[in-house]
């Protein structure tokens, strides 16, 4: 089993190197001459003004709790995707009943308007 | 393999402890978030080294999927977190050392004095019992634990509904501001009532007028 996940590392080292070598091979090829105007913040051509950190509206939090609750339904998936091909068709039942309150919760919070981007 | 498999813990291992010392000690707060979602990533490839598959997919998907959305989420929605002057540490931190520390050998002093440092003996050839999994527990789901399953379900839906309801209840408790559109119509509904009504009245007037 490792052996597969080997191969997921090796993946790893490779996007991790992969970026590095441009970035690295930048900065001791290119030539620097840098002035004020070259060092300012890029943003549209215009002038920065301002922190870029601001606070976000609270609302926004529904999101991101939505995602957390698909996501675990994600982990609930997973094992049962893996094990579908010798469950059949009762497996498929208890999964739509699973994902039918799922979907429920979803309509309600799209009725509600708790999507619509504030 | 066995030594690979002990390099390889050492390094995920040093680089956990790394990346959690560097979460309390950076100063700036979304380093600090990144640091803590590389060192959950980290104990995931430690869960798959000890070819724990089903844990190490979930930790991906829970820690460094939705826990780190949620720190992030938080991080963003809280007002004058990320300055870097605020300060990190109490000037009396070492006095908070000694509690955990305290609790630490406390743990491990009757674990080290008292465990016997013996390894299991090793299962016979075909007959071995692997750690369960995603094939067994995706079975188990839908078998033995059909019911819990099913409850989870609804524990996610209710998490769902309730924070739905709990955001828009306090939307509807804040005083409700019109737009400018919505003054006037309502400007104009005071003055005249109805227009039907208002329509009837002129004409009535203007009967009387002949």
């Amino acid at each position: 089993m490792l052996a597969n996940y080997a191969f997921v590392g090796v993946f790893f080292v490779a996007a991790v190197i992969f970026p590095l070598i441009p970035i690295v091979a930048a900065y001791f090829l290119g030539p620097k001459r840098p002035t004020p105007t070259k060092l300012d913040t890029y943003e549209c051509g215009l002038e920065a003004v301002g922190d870029i950190r601001v606070q976000f509206k609270v609302q926004y939090y529904l999101y991101a709790l939505a995602f957390v609750i698909f996501d675990i339904e994600v982990v609930f998936l997973y094992p049962w995707a893996v094990a579908y091909g010798e469950l059949g068709l009762f497996a498929l039942i208890a999964m739509a009943v699973f994902l039918f309150s799922l979907v429920e919760a979803l309509v309600y919070a799209w009725k509600k308007g708790a999507l619509e981007w504030v | 393999m066995n030594t690979f498999i002990t390099i390889l813990f050492v390094v995920f291992a040093v680089y956990i402890l790394v990346a959690a010392i560097m979460t309390v000690t950076v100063k700036n707060i979304v380093h600090a978030a990144l640091w803590l979602i590389s060192s959950f990533f980290t104990v995931g490839a430690l869960y798959l080294l000890m070819e724990a598959e089903f844990i190490g997919v979930a930790q991906v998907l829970i820690y460094v999927g939705a826990v780190s959305i949620l720190i992030l989420f938080a991080i963003m929605l809280t007002r004058d977190l990320e300055g870097t002057q605020n300060r990190q540490m109490t000037p009396r931190w070492w006095i908070a050392l000694i509690v955990p520390a305290a609790l630490f050998g406390l743990l491990i002093t009757p674990t080290v004095l008292t465990y016997q440092w013996q390894l299991p003996p090793p299962a016979p050839a075909g007959q071995s019992t692997p750690i369960a999994g995603a094939a067994q527990i995706g079975t188990a789901f839908v078998r033995e634990y059909l019911l819990p399953f099913q409850v989870a379900s609804v524990l996610l839906t209710v998490a769902l509904i309730g924070a739905v309801v709990i955001a828009f209840e306090e939307r509807e408790r804040r005083r409700y501001v019109p737009t400018l559109a919505e003054k006037v119509r309502q400007q104009q509904r005071v003055r005249r009532p109805d227009p039907a009504a208002s329509a009837m009245q002129s004409s009535e007037t203007a009967g009387s007028e002949t």
